[in-house]
């Protein structure tokens, strides 16, 4: 007989009210409380990361102990606020991040916000192109792999899906350089486009930052082919590594709803085979997914960091690992802390699109 | 004629008259010598042998048997849906179509056309993110002629025309309805519309009616016999249950082990069975009123003795969060249990039984009114405070597979309470579980066992040693038996009657099933949504109940025998239309 | 069914694994733990394979010859004893990481997910903010955070090590409390619990063994993560210095520049053994994983709704009890449920 369940809704988290609750209205409530979620979020990765790097010491000396006499870097330690308690430049540190004052960088006396908003352009550029080629990558793959699942297309699949995995997304890098820049010359080797066409596009009145979306705007075809050229090696490098992840993903979770009892009942009324997988199971798939892909973004950022100093792509990442290099902490922090307050609203928003697609939960 | 009768006269009379009249001569399904071989971890297991029968237009052929008799795997076959892992030989013919050996393609256009199936459990049949519509129509649109889109209005209009036949109400509105937006027994309907959608010959139901309550199979039930008799549908009922089958079928085939063992007419079967297996298999149905605990008592057993458990106004919710409403679980409920006595609770799910169980073994907290358990109130539980008590109270769990740490052996889970509550060498202690083992007639040897070594009846045996091992005064009881097939039901219901006797404890028995609490309890309760409605000496709720739910329960019940079957189902429809 | 005819002896990991796989998993496996084998040996046995040390320098970016086997840098390294001895930091690092992160991990995770409460909630917010974040940029953070980004070898790999155990603990603490949570909702835990056991032994006794049989499974697919992150911080500058030790994801940084002008073997060594030491780790993994989820294993072995075999002791298990298959251990999953 069915199973007697008297017991309570699973009650995993208790932190985020039920998707769905009796009373309706349930939907509201967990996209507010999910909402004021991101804030506990983001207030306990900028207090570890504003910890953890001043644990050793203060940034000044970091960066610049080594070149001025220890009274000069007293004095400039003393102007910045750095001998004071740690917890009182923390609740300041608070209070300008509130402001959305970030500091300015040791290195180069840049506001910290103005690099953010320069360079940050470019990421979401990369983060875009590499994402569509994980999605394409990922999705109808991992659907071949689970509709094959065991035989030989899914063998290769699934060596590929780790392959990606396994290849740092630096050396991927390194490889398609050699083979498609350096020996058969078909594409750059590292930037985001020639000078010339780069001075054009930064040049247009309010641009948009990524490249190629400037260059439709500006009807400017050729940028837009060598915008193009620039932009696939580092796409394919980091889209790759999450495409990989994706085809994993999506395999398993196809595989998952492949063996539900509705496959089956599909099936029993004659649907076809590329049917069952494509709509019966991938839909159902597709929540699970959806929520597994937003925690990828932090892999996606991560890589970018990776990619872009591999390309030299003029992104946040390249800074990082340039501030990193110039020991530059607070630019550091800087970028830190946007990487985070990005990923808890990206991972707000697809929680929000997971639980939107879920009928179980809009209605 | 059922009330369902009408609507589906109405609908067939619209569209599908020419297939009502369809005359189809020969039998619809014939299996001849099927062997089905699955490859496991143990080798190869045979899990169907020799199996041959056929089914008649308009007939319903029921497959009974307990697990591992191959029944599933047979009805599986009937759709060529078996896992890759299994080789079948022999042929399924299906309007001369051999499902073994077609072409995949040609399999496609047999399944939902030629023949459909209903599922065990409509929650999971239907796609959870598909309207129900969308999932009917999925059929129409995989059999479409070559070259034709069926069009979204004509899929809905047939999808609409699929739910009002199996009397769905407001189809109109409820086909984009999705399936967590329908109750138990309705996502079984629409179920068996999708099958009903493109009027096939022959339906196959997997136990169709195993995971519903009672009330609701009884309405099932019923529309799947308005299928048969209205459009001439065969149908293939798989089911463990002997009322079942006396309620729907026309023919019995009953399976063992792979094997048939016995084939007749419904009525022939029941009465006359020929095959030992048979014979015990129809006596190991528990049936109301035969072998009740409380048979010739006019009184309320054990009245003088100690009171155990005493709940008063009881009520106990489960929080809601954030916004939503709390549960209330149990409703000012009102029993005692007296030393000694054997009490029931029966309900169906949601009924809140198995939290009373709960709460007085402290997995629960009461959240009002007052629960008196060995005299200390559950309100102001403290695990602390309560824990000396629990020598005093065994608890037996429904399901046998989980209810033993897979890391442990048996006799390490049995001493598990010995070893906490009583200081004793560790050779005593193996002695007591050696006791205990016997005393629940398994072999002393068995402590060394590890829980999946053992079949589901012997871990409830041991379940029942682990609670017995202190002898406690009270023992709870949750569904022991629900997960066991009939004939090993029927055996632990005598031990346990037997170990009550000799021991002499209090029990609350808690179970759906109405049959099983009469075997055992002198008084019974009976619970709907929380409240209890009807409480009494076993005997006489079950004989002449007072309120109207447990007047419908004890109605719904199919009782294996039937021709008394075909009577009391008047007597339900009558009480439905009263 | 999952865990029929199993004897203490085959339960270990791994063994029982290699026992119960078939055809391309078994494959999978198999490969897994030879190209892990060799790693591990490289690892143990550098002094004897590496024919210079890692530190030694030559003339530099010389192509591969006899002499040099697989080139010299650009700073006049021998690639190939830098690649062998790079096996023996990336062994260090994943066992101290791998190690501390579990012993946090698990036992954060089997406090939290059974006591419950305040104190698991705040755990839970934490591990979630810094799970969600890119490993790569902890790791960054808590690499200044040790050593302000300049290590020698010990200091360098237990700052890239303690690096990765932060980030690894969320991970571990998720997995062991969900597990924890599933667990305590089992019959067989309250049947403990009506028992009168205490919370000690229930936690000892009956959830952290049931709860920690996937490790093996996170610790292969972690120490793979470990050596990528490693790689990465090496590749940042965040490493080890040269002198210290041989690490590849700083040789790569190196072999960066060398590719413009054509100088392939600076690159392609050390990534090459990063690629086969992670593939091997995650294909021992991810092997591991398809079988213990019975929905994943190899359909050869259980059919997805496989009967009950019927015959003799070998279908013990399962005849006579519907359901059986529920509700072993480890998956319990309805929709799998064995009909009757």
């Amino acid at each position: 007989m069915t199973t007697l369940i008297d017991a309570p809704p699973n009650e995993q988290d208790g932190l985020l009210p039920p998707k769905k609750s009796r009373s309706g209205g349930g939907l509201g409530a967990y996209i507010v409380v999910r909402f004021f979620l991101i804030f506990p979020t983001i207030f306990i990765l900028v207090t570890l990361v504003f910890f953890l790097m001043r644990i050793t010491g203060d940034p000044i000396t970091a960066a610049l102990g080594d070149r001025l006499p220890p009274e000069a870097l007293a004095a400039r330690i003393h102007e910045a606020g750095y001998d004071r308690p740690v917890i009182v430049q923390y609740f300041e540190y608070l209070g300008q991040i509130a402001t959305g004052n970030f500091g300015r960088t040791i290195s180069d006396n840049l506001l910290v916000t103005d690099m953010l908003a320069s360079y940050g352009t470019a990421t979401l550029e990369l983060a875009i192109n590499s994402l569509v080629v994980a999605l394409l990558v990922g999705i109808p793959l991992g659907m071949v792999a689970a509709r094959h699942r065991d035989k030989w297309p899914d063998a290769v699949l699934r060596f590929f899906a780790i392959l990606c995995y396994a290849t740092p997304v630096f050396f991927a890098g390194l490889l398609l350089k050699l083979v498609f820049s350096v020996a058969l010359g078909w594409l750059p080797v590292a930037g985001r486009a020639n000078s010339a066409d780069e001075i054009a596009l930064t040049s247009l009145v309010s641009p948009t930052g990524i490249y190629w979306l400037d260059a439709i705007r500006s009807g400017n075809m050729a940028a837009l082919g060598d915008v193009m050229a620039h932009a696939v090696l580092p796409a394919v490098a980091l889209g790759l590594l999450t495409g990989g992840v994706f085809l994993r993903l999506v395999r398993t979770n196809v595989i998952g709803t492949l063996s539900k009892d509705y496959v089956e009942a599909g099936r029993s009324r004659g649907v076809s085979e590329f049917r069952l997988v494509t709509k019966h199971a991938y839909k159902p798939a597709l929540i699970p997914i959806i929520t597994v892909m937003g925690l990828q973004i932090a892999l996606l950022l991560g890589g970018a960091v990776l990619t872009e100093t591999t390309f030299e792509w003029k992104g946040l990442g390249f800074q990082l690992a340039h501030y990193l290099t110039a020991r530059d902490f607070v630019a550091v922090q800087g970028i830190v802390v946007l990487l985070a307050v990005i990923v808890a609203l990206t991972n707000f928003i697809v929680d929000i699109v997971a639980a939107l697609i879920d009928p179980r939960v809009r209605y | 004629m059922s009330r369902h009768a009408a609507q589906l006269g109405k609908a067939s009379s619209v569209s599908n008259a020419s297939n009502v009249l369809d005359v189809r001569d020969g039998p619809v399904l014939s299996i001849e010598h099927l062997r089905v071989t699955f490859a496991t971890d143990s080798g190869d297991v045979k899990a169907v042998d020799d199996v041959s029968l056929t089914v008649a237009a308009g007939e319903v052929v029921a497959i009974v048997g307990e697990s591992g008799s191959g029944k599933t795997v047979t009805a599986k076959t009937i759709l060529g849906l078996l896992p890759e892992t299994a080789i079948s030989s022999g042929a399924v013919l299906i309007s001369g179509n051999n499902v073994i050996t077609v072409t995949p393609a040609h399999l496609r256009q047999i399944r939902g056309q030629e023949v459909a199936m209903v599922f065990q459990e409509a929650s999971t049949a239907l796609n959870p993110v598909f309207t129900v519509g969308w999932q009917i129509a999925e059929g129409l649109r995989a059999h479409a002629p070559h070259g034709k889109r069926v069009s979204r209005k004509e899929a809905r209009a047939r999808a609409i025309e699929a739910l009002s036949k199996v009397g769905i109400p407001d189809p109109q509105k409820r086909v984009d309805y999705y399936p967590h937006q329908f109750s138990g027994g309705q996502k079984q309907r629409v179920v068996i519309a999708a099958a009903l959608a493109l009027n096939p010959g022959l339906i196959v139901a997997d136990e169709p009616t195993t995971a519903l309550d009672v009330t609701v199979q009884a309405e099932i039930l019923e529309l799947l016999r308005d299928c048969r008799d209205i459009f001439g549908t065969s149908i293939v009922l798989i089911t463990h249950n002997m009322g079942v089958v006396a309620d729907l079928a026309d023919r019995v085939v009953v399976m063992y082990q792979g094997d048939v063992v016995e084939e007749a007419e419904v009525a022939t079967l029941f009465a006359t069975p020929q095959q030992e297996y048979t014979k015990k298999l129809l006596a190991a149905v528990p049936r109301l009123g035969r072998n009740s605990a409380s048979a010739g008592l006019t009184e309320r057993a054990h009245q003088e003795a100690e009171v155990l458990v005493e709940a008063k106004d009881l009520v106990i919710e489960y929080p809601g969060r954030l916004g939503s409403p709390g549960f209330r679980a149990v409703d000012r409920v009102n029993f005692t249990i007296s030393a000694g006595e054997v009490s029931g609770m029966v309900g169906e799910s949601g009924s809140g039984k198995t939290t009373i169980g709960r709460a007085i073994a402290g997995l629960n907290r009461t959240t009002g009114g007052s629960l008196r358990v060995l005299g200390y109130e559950m309100l102001n539980f403290k695990e602390r405070t309560f824990r000396p008590l629990r020598k005093d109270i065994g608890f037996v769990f429904q399901d046998p597979a989980a209810s033993f740490n897979p890391q442990l052996t048996i006799g390490e889970c049995v001493a598990e309470p010995i070893v906490i509550h009583e200081q004793r060498s560790p050779a005593e202690v193996d002695k007591r579980v050696a006791e205990l083992l016997e005393a629940v007639q398994l072999p002393r040897a068995y402590a060394e066992r590890y829980p999946h070594e053992l079949s589901g009846g012997q871990r409830q045996r041991a379940s029942l040693a682990r609670a017995l091992a202190l002898n406690p005064k009270l023992l709870i009881a949750d569904e022991p038996t629900s997960a066991l097939d009939v004939s090993v039901q029927a055996k632990v219901l005598e031990l346990f009657k037997e170990i009550q006797a000799e021991f002499g404890f209090a029990a609350l028995f808690i179970s759906h099933d109405l049959a099983v609490v009469d075997i055992l309890s002198q008084w019974v309760g009976v619970l709907y949504k929380g409240q209890l409605v009807e409480q009494g000496i076993g005997s006489q709720v079950m004989g002449s109940p007072t309120h109207d739910y447990t007047k419908r329960l004890i109605a719904s019940l199919p009782v294996p025998d039937p021709a008394e079957q075909a009577k009391r189902r008047e007597a339900h429809q009558a009480l439905l239309r009263g | 069914m999952a865990r029929k005819n199993q004897t203490l002896a085959q339960r270990l990991p791994i063994l029982s694994h290699l026992r119960k796989s078939v055809g391309l998993q078994r494959g999978m496996l198999v490969t897994g733990l030879i190209i892990t084998a060799i790693f591990l040996l490289t690892a143990a046995l550098a002094p004897v394979i590496a024919p210079y040390g890692f530190a030694q320098h030559f003339d530099t970016q010389q192509p591969p010859s006899s002499a040099h086997l697989w080139g010299t840098t650009a700073g006049g390294y021998d690639v190939l004893s830098r690649v062998v001895w790079g096996t023996q930091t990336a062994v260090l690092v994943i066992v101290i990481a791998v190690v501390l992160s579990i012993f946090l991990g698990v036992a954060l995770g089997l406090l939290s997910g059974y006591l419950g409460g305040w104190l698991d909630r705040v755990l839970v917010v934490i591990a979630d903010a810094i799970y969600a974040f890119p490993t790569l940029l902890l790791a960054i953070v808590m690499s200044i955070a040790i050593s302000h980004g300049r290590s020698d070898l010990w200091s360098g790999i237990f700052s890239a090590a303690i690096s990765i155990t932060v980030v690894f603990i969320p991970q571990y603490f998720r997995v062991i409390r969900a597990e924890t949570i599933r667990l305590k909702a089992e019959p067989f835990v309250e049947s403990a619990m009506v028992v009168g056991a205490s919370s000690v032994r229930i936690m000892a006794r009956h959830i952290y063994k049931n709860a920690t049989r996937t490790l093996p499974l996170i610790f292969t697919l972690n120490a793979s993560e470990a050596i990528l992150t490693l790689a990465g911080l090496g590749f940042l500058g965040f490493g080890i210095e040269p002198t210290s030790a041989a690490e590849w994801g700083y040789d790569l940084n190196k072999a960066l520049s060398d590719t413009t002008a054509g100088i392939w073997w600076t690159g392609v060594f050390p990534g090459a053994a990063i690629v086969l030491t992670v593939l091997g780790l995650t294909l021992v993994g991810e092997s591991m994983n398809d079988l213990n989820d019975p929905r994943l294993r190899g359909r050869r072995r259980a059919g997805k709704s496989a009967p009950p075999a019927p015959i003799g002791p070998a279908g013990m298990g399962a005849v006579g009890t519907r359901g059986a298959g529920t509700s072993t251990v480890g998956i319990s999953n309805t929709e799998d449920e064995v009909k009757v």
